[in-house]
C-alpha cells in the first residue's frame, strides 16, 4: 500500500467541511509557514522537495518560482490552475470537490512565499458547482482567520479569489489563462516575456496546477526533505492519476511512485484490470495529448524492463518508444476498441480547441481531423498515412503555445505505433465498417536486443 | 530591473546566415535580418514594425537560432518567431542556411494557403499581394488538400472598405491599426480556430477618419479600398508620389495614376511593404486623403514611386526603364506590324473616367456607358 | 425582453468587480456573461451582450470577441434544457455515441438542433473532466454521469416535469 498525502483524508465524512478539516489536522502548514518560516525559506523547502509541476510539463516548482521577478512596488499574483481540460484528466476537480481546503491551505502557503496578497483559481467554466465549493470553503478560511488583513498576527495578507471560464481547452496554457483572467480571449501569449516578468496585468505572476498547490501542504507539514524520500529519483512525492477508460475501477488514485503500470492496471487497489475479460491492447498514460503506446510496449520498456509509473520510466525511449507522465490522465482501451476512431476523436477535439491564432495550429489540426475521418469511415488512401505524419510533423513545435505539440503527438504516436491498423482500415474499407482490428500484435512479447 | 532599463543601449553583434551585423541590444532577430537585407531576410505575414504587439502568430518568419548567444552558446530546441525574439550577443541565426527552417516555412506556406480561395485573378490585391510572394517563394504547385475550401458569409463593413474574409490570413494587423490608430474598434476577431474571423458582428460601418489605414496593414485581399474596386490591375497603374496639406494626416501619399485619372490614393510603403515614417512618425493617412481626393489637381506631383524593379508593379513604372531594342521594323522591311484588331474598337475600357465611378466599376457601367454612346450616335 | 439586471445582481457585478486591482473591471467579464446568460433566458443576444459592455465600460466588440471565443456561451437562443453530451475519447470509449443515438431516438434531435416544443436542445460537447465516469453529459450547471438508456429516460421525464433544472 503506497503513501498517501494528498486524499488520505479524503474519506473521511464531511472533510469538505472546516471544522472537520481543520480537526484533521488542517491548516497546519499555514501556522508553520507563517510564524517559523521566511517566503524565501518556502521555497527552499519546495526547492529541496523536488517538487515537480502536475499540470503536465513536469517543469520543477521551486525553480519556476525562484524565476518570479521581484520588483518593488509592484504587485505579484499567484494563479491557481483549475482550468482541467485534457481528456483523461479529473484529478484536480476531485481534489477540489472533495478536500477544498487543501488547496485552499496550499494556496496560503504558496502566496506568502511568492508575496502574493490577491490570489486567483481559475477554474474551468463546466465545474459549476465546483466554484460554489471553493468560494464557501474561501469563506470559511476567512471567518477562522486563514485569509483576509495580518493573517495570524503575522502582517501577512491575503485573499483568494475563483474565477470561471466558459468552455476553452486553451486556457489551461498559463498564458491564454492570463488573458481569460484579464476577460479577454483565450489566446495564448508570445513568449518572451514569460509570466514570471510579465503575467497578470503586466505584474510578475507564478501559474501552478491544483495538485502541485495541494502537495505544499505535505511538503511544509513534514519538510521538503522528507517529501523527497518518497518515490523514485527525480520522481518525488505522490502523483494524482485518474484513470478511466477500460477498467473495471476508474477513479482518482494517489500513487507514490514506486508501482509499476501492469501492477497500477491489474491490481485491486488501483484500476482492478479490465472488465468483461478483454485484453489490454494500448494505453494513453498521461491525458490525450501524450503517445499512446500499445500493450507491449506499455509494460516493459524497449530495453525489456519493467515501466514504473514515474516520470522518467513512463518516458523512457522518448517517442520512439516511451510516452509521458504528463497530466496523469490514464487512458485504457481493451483490444474491442479501434486506435483510429480514438486518434479521430482526439484530432476534432484539437480541431475544436484550437484558438486559432497561428497558422499551423488553425489550419494543420482541421486538415488532420478531416484526413481522421476519411480513414475511418472508409475512405482513405494508403498515402492520406504518409500526409497525416507530414502534416503532424509541421504542426509539432512551430506553434506559438503547446496545443500545436499536443494534436500532433496523438496523430504521430498512434501512426508510429498502430500503422498496420491504419493500413488495414485503408485495404479493407467495408469489413472496418463492420468489425474493428482488434488486438492483433499489439500485446506481443518484443524482440529486446542484447546489450 | 530598473537599472537594466537606463543602462544606454549597447550594441550587439549577431550572425545571420553567415552574415554577422551590429544592431542596438533589443532589436529582434527580423529587424537584424532586415539591416542586412535580401534574401537573408524572413518574410513576415502578420509583423508589422509601426503596430504595437504585432508579430508572432503567422509563423513564416520561423529561423533556427544555432547559438544563443556568446555567454551561452546552446541552440535552441525550437525553432522561434524572428520577429518577436530580441538578439543576444554573440547570437548565430540561421535562415536561408537551414533545412529545417525551410521545411517548416513550406508548412506554413501551405497552412495559409490550405483554404485561401486562390481568387488572384479577381482580386484587387493581386501584384502587391504578400500571401502572392510567399506563394512564389515558398509554395509548392498544387495542394494535397482534398477537402472544400472553408468559406465565409459576406459582411459589409462600411462604403469605403470591402471584407473578404475568404481571404483572410488573421494576422490581426486591423486590428491593431483599429485599436492605436482610432478612438473606438468596432471590429476584432469573432469565433476560434478554424473558424476565427474578421468581422464586426453587427454588420456595422467601420467609420473612423483613420480606418482606411487597415488596407494598407492588410498583407492579403481581405480588406480592399471599395472606391478603387475593380477598377484596374495595379501593375497598370503608374504609381506617383504627391503629398497636399492635410489638416488630419501627414498627406504624403502615392496617387496610383492611369494616364491623369488618380485611380487610387494609399499611404507610401517602404521596401517592406509596411507604411514609410516621417520624422520618425508612421506616415498614415487619413480617409479624406484616401477616398475623397481623386483629381490630380488635388495634389502636388512628386514624381514617380520609386517601385522594386522585380515587382510586377514596376511594369507601369518609367524611371529609367530601357526599352528592348525593336528589331520587328526592320525585319519587316520599314513596315509597321499589323494588329489583328485594334482593342479600342471593341471595348469601352479606357473611354470610362474610372476615377470619378462612385463604387465598383462592373460590367454596369459599361453596359451603360456604351448605351448612352450609342444614343448619341442614333 | 427586458435586459436588465435587478438591483440584487448588479449588486452580484460590483462584488465580481471589487476582487480586481482599480481599472481592470473587465477581467469580471466572463462572470458577467454568465450570469446575464443564466438572467437572461439561457442566450446572448446582441442587447445583452451591449448592456454588459455598457456595465463594465468596455467596447462592445470587446464582449462580441469573448462571447464568441468561448463554447459555453450560446449566441443563438437554445431549449430549456440544454443537453450537453462529452464525446471526447474517454467518452467514446465508453459508449457516448450510442448516448447521442438514444437520445435523437426519445426527441428526434441531432446535436445543435432543438424540439419543436423548445424544451430540448442537443449539443456535442469536447471532454468535460468527466472521464472516469463516462458517458456523461452536462445539464446546467450539474453532471450527470455513467449515463445509461434508463437514466436518459429518467433525466427527460424529469425536465418534462420541471424539476431537473431547479
Amino acid at each position: 500500500m503506497g503513501r498517501k498525502l494528498l486524499l488520505e483524508k479524503a474519506h473521511v465524512e464531511n472533510i469538505r467541511s472546516y471544522d472537520v478539516y481543520r480537526k484533521e489536522g488542517g491548516y497546519r502548514s499555514v501556522e508553520k509557514a507563517l510564524k517559523t518560516l521566511s517566503p524565501d525559506q518556502v521555497t527552499e523547502e519546495v526547492k529541496k522537495s523536488g517538487l515537480r509541476g502536475r499540470g503536465g510539463a513536469g517543469f520543477p516548482t521551486g525553480m519556476k518560482w525562484s524565476f518570479l521577478a521581484k520588483p518593488e512596488g509592484v504587485p505579484r499574483y499567484l494563479v491557481v490552475n483549475a482550468d482541467e481540460s485534457e481528456p483523461g484528466t479529473f484529478k484536480d476537480r476531485y481534489l477540489m470537490e472533495f478536500i477544498p481546503h487543501l488547496l485552499i491551505e496550499g494556496m496560503i502557503v504558496s502566496s506568502y512565499a511568492l508575496g502574493s496578497n490577491n490570489s486567483y483559481i481559475y477554474i474551468r467554466g463546466e465545474y459549476a458547482w465546483i466554484t460554489h465549493i471553493l468560494e464557501q470553503a474561501i469563506e470559511e478560511a476567512r471567518q477562522n482567520g486563514w485569509l483576509g488583513k495580518n493573517i495570524l498576527g503575522t502582517g501577512f495578507d491575503c485573499d483568494i479569489f475563483v474565477q470561471r471560464g466558459a468552455g476553452a481547452y486553451i486556457c489551461g496554457e498559463e498564458t491564454a489563462l492570463l488573458e481569460s483572467l484579464e476577460g479577454k480571449r483565450g489566446n495564448p501569449r508570445i513568449k518572451p516575456p514569460f509570466p514570471a516578468v510579465k503575467g497578470l496585468w503586466g505584474c510578475p505572476t507564478v501559474v501552478n496546477n491544483v495538485e502541485t498547490i495541494a502537495a505544499l501542504v505535505p511538503i511544509i507539514n513534514e519538510g521538503g526533505e522528507e517529501y523527497a524520500k518518497i518515490g523514485i529519483g527525480k520522481s518525488t512525492g505522490t502523483k494524482l492519476i485518474s484513470a478511466c477508460g477500460n477498467i473495471n475501477k476508474p477513479g482518482v488514485y494517489e500513487i507514490d511512485m514506486t508501482i509499476s503500470v501492469e501492477e497500477f492496471i491489474y491490481s485491486d487497489e488501483y484500476c482492478g484490470g479490465i472488465p468483461k475479460g478483454r485484453k489490454l491492447k494500448a494505453c494513453i498514460p498521461g491525458g490525450s495529448s501524450v503517445p499512446i503506446l500499445p500493450a507491449n510496449l506499455l509494460l516493459k520498456t524497449a530495453k525489456g524492463e519493467t515501466r514504473m509509473m514515474t516520470y522518467e520510466s513512463l518516458a523512457d525511449g522518448g517517442f520512439a518508444t516511451g510516452s509521458m507522465m504528463g497530466s496523469g490522465g490514464f487512458i485504457v482501451m481493451d483490444d474491442s476498441q479501434c486506435v483510429v476512431r480514438h486518434t479521430y476523436t482526439l484530432a476534432r477535439f484539437y480541431r475544436h480547441e484550437s484558438c486559432g491564432q497561428c497558422s499551423p495550429c488553425r489550419e494543420g489540426t482541421g486538415w488532420m481531423e478531416k484526413i481522421l475521418w476519411n480513414i475511418e469511415t472508409g475512405k482513405g488512401k494508403m498515402s492520406d498515412i504518409d500526409l497525416l505524419w507530414d502534416i503532424q510533423r509541421k504542426i509539432e513545435g512551430n506553434t506559438i503555445c503547446p496545443l500545436g505539440d499536443a494534436a500532433a503527438w496523438p496523430v504521430a504516436a498512434a501512426i508510429r505505433h498502430f500503422r498496420d491498423e491504419f493500413e488495414w482500415h485503408v485495404t479493407n474499407p467495408q469489413e472496418a465498417q463492420q468489425r474493428n482490428y482488434g488486438l492483433a500484435h499489439y500485446a506481443d512479447a518484443l524482440a529486446v536486443p542484447v546489450a | 530591473m530598473a537599472d537594466e532599463i537606463k543602462k544606454a543601449p549597447a550594441a550587439v553583434k549577431v550572425t545571420i546566415d553567415n552574415i554577422t551585423v551590429e544592431v542596438p541590444a533589443g532589436t529582434t532577430i527580423l529587424n537584424a535580418a532586415r539591416q542586412i537585407g535580401g534574401d537573408v531576410t524572413p518574410p513576415a505575414m502578420c509583423y508589422y514594425s509601426k503596430l504595437e504587439g504585432s508579430g508572432g502568430k503567422c509563423r513564416t518568419c520561423l529561423v533556427e537560432v544555432a547559438a544563443g548567444s556568446a555567454a551561452d552558446p546552446r541552440p535552441m530546441p525550437k525553432l522561434v518567431a524572428s520577429c518577436r525574439t530580441t538578439v543576444m550577443d554573440g547570437m548565430v541565426v540561421k535562415n536561408i542556411t537551414s533545412d529545417r527552417v525551410q521545411d517548416a516555412r513550406a508548412g506554413v506556406v501551405e497552412f495559409l494557403l490550405l483554404n485561401h480561395p486562390l481568387d488572384c485573378p479577381v482580386c484587387d490585391q493581386a501584384g502587391e499581394c504578400h500571401l502572392q510572394d510567399l506563394g512564389y517563394e515558398h509554395g509548392k504547385e498544387g495542394t494535397r488538400y482534398e477537402f472544400n475550401r472553408r468559406t465565409f458569409e459576406k459582411e459589409d463593413i462600411g462604403p469605403t472598405i470591402q471584407l473578404h474574409m475568404n481571404r483572410c490570413i488573421l494576422c490581426y494587423r486591423c486590428t491593431y491599426v483599429a485599436d492605436q490608430l482610432t478612438d473606438n474598434r468596432v471590429h476584432g476577431v469573432l469565433d476560434r480556430g478554424d473558424h476565427a474571423q474578421i468581422s464586426t458582428y453587427i454588420s456595422k460601418a467601420i467609420d473612423n477618419n483613420f480606418s482606411g489605414n487597415m488596407i494598407d496593414v492588410c498583407p492579403v485581399g481581405a480588406l480592399t479600398d471599395k472606391t478603387f474596386r475593380f477598377k484596374n490591375r495595379v501593375w497598370f497603374t503608374k504609381p506617383v508620389d504627391a503629398h497636399r496639406d492635410c489638416p488630419d494626416c501627414c498627406g504624403k501619399v502615392t496617387l496610383w495614376q492611369r494616364g491623369d485619372e488618380v485611380l487610387r490614393v494609399t499611404a507610401r510603403k517602404d521596401e517592406w511593404g509596411e507604411v514609410k515614417s516621417y520624422d520618425g512618425k508612421p506616415g498614415w493617412i487619413c480617409n479624406t486623403c484616401r477616398f475623397e481626393k481623386k483629381k490630380a489637381s488635388d495634389w502636388t506631383i512628386e514624381g514617380p514611386t520609386v517601385i522594386n524593379r522585380h515587382s510586377v508593379i514596376s511594369q507601369g513604372h518609367y524611371l529609367n526603364k530601357q526599352q528592348p531594342k525593336e528589331t520587328i521594323q526592320e525585319v519587316m522591311g520599314g513596315l509597321k506590324p499589323r494588329l489583328l484588331m485594334d482593342i479600342h474598337e471593341v471595348s469601352e475600357v479606357n473611354k470610362l473616367e474610372l476615377s470619378e465611378l462612385p463604387g465598383a466599376a462592373t460590367s454596369q457601367q459599361y453596359k451603360t456607358n456604351s448605351n448612352e454612346s450609342s444614343n448619341k450616335t442614333v | 425582453m427586458n435586459s436588465q439586471f435587478s438591483e440584487a445582481q448588479l449588486q452580484e457585478v460590483k462584488r465580481l468587480t471589487s476582487r480586481y486591482p482599480e481599472g481592470r473591471q473587465k477581467s469580471a467579464l466572463i462572470p458577467v456573461l454568465h450570469l446575464a446568460q443564466n438572467t437572461f433566458g439561457g442566450w446572448l443576444s446582441k442587447e445583452v451582450m451591449d448592456y454588459v459592455a455598457g456595465l463594465l465600460s468596455i467596447k462592445p466588440i470587446e464582449v462580441y470577441e469573448v462571447a464568441s471565443f468561448y463554447t459555453m456561451f450560446n449566441l443563438q437562443p437554445v431549449g430549456k434544457h440544454l443537453l450537453e453530451v462529452c464525446q471526447t475519447g474517454p467518452c467514446m470509449l465508453n459508449g457516448s455515441e450510442s448516448i447521442i443515438d438514444y437520445i435523437y431516438e426519445k426527441l428526434g434531435i441531432r446535436p445543435g438542433e432543438t424540439t419543436a416544443d423548445g424544451l430540448f436542445t442537443l449539443k456535442t460537447v469536447e471532454c468535460l473532466g468527466a472521464c472516469g465516469y463516462a458517458p456523461m453529459l452536462q445539464l446546467g450547471e450539474h453532471y450527470r454521469e455513467h449515463l445509461t438508456k434508463e437514466k436518459i429516460d429518467a433525466l427527460i421525464e424529469s425536465c418534462k416535469s420541471n424539476r431537473a433544472n431547479a
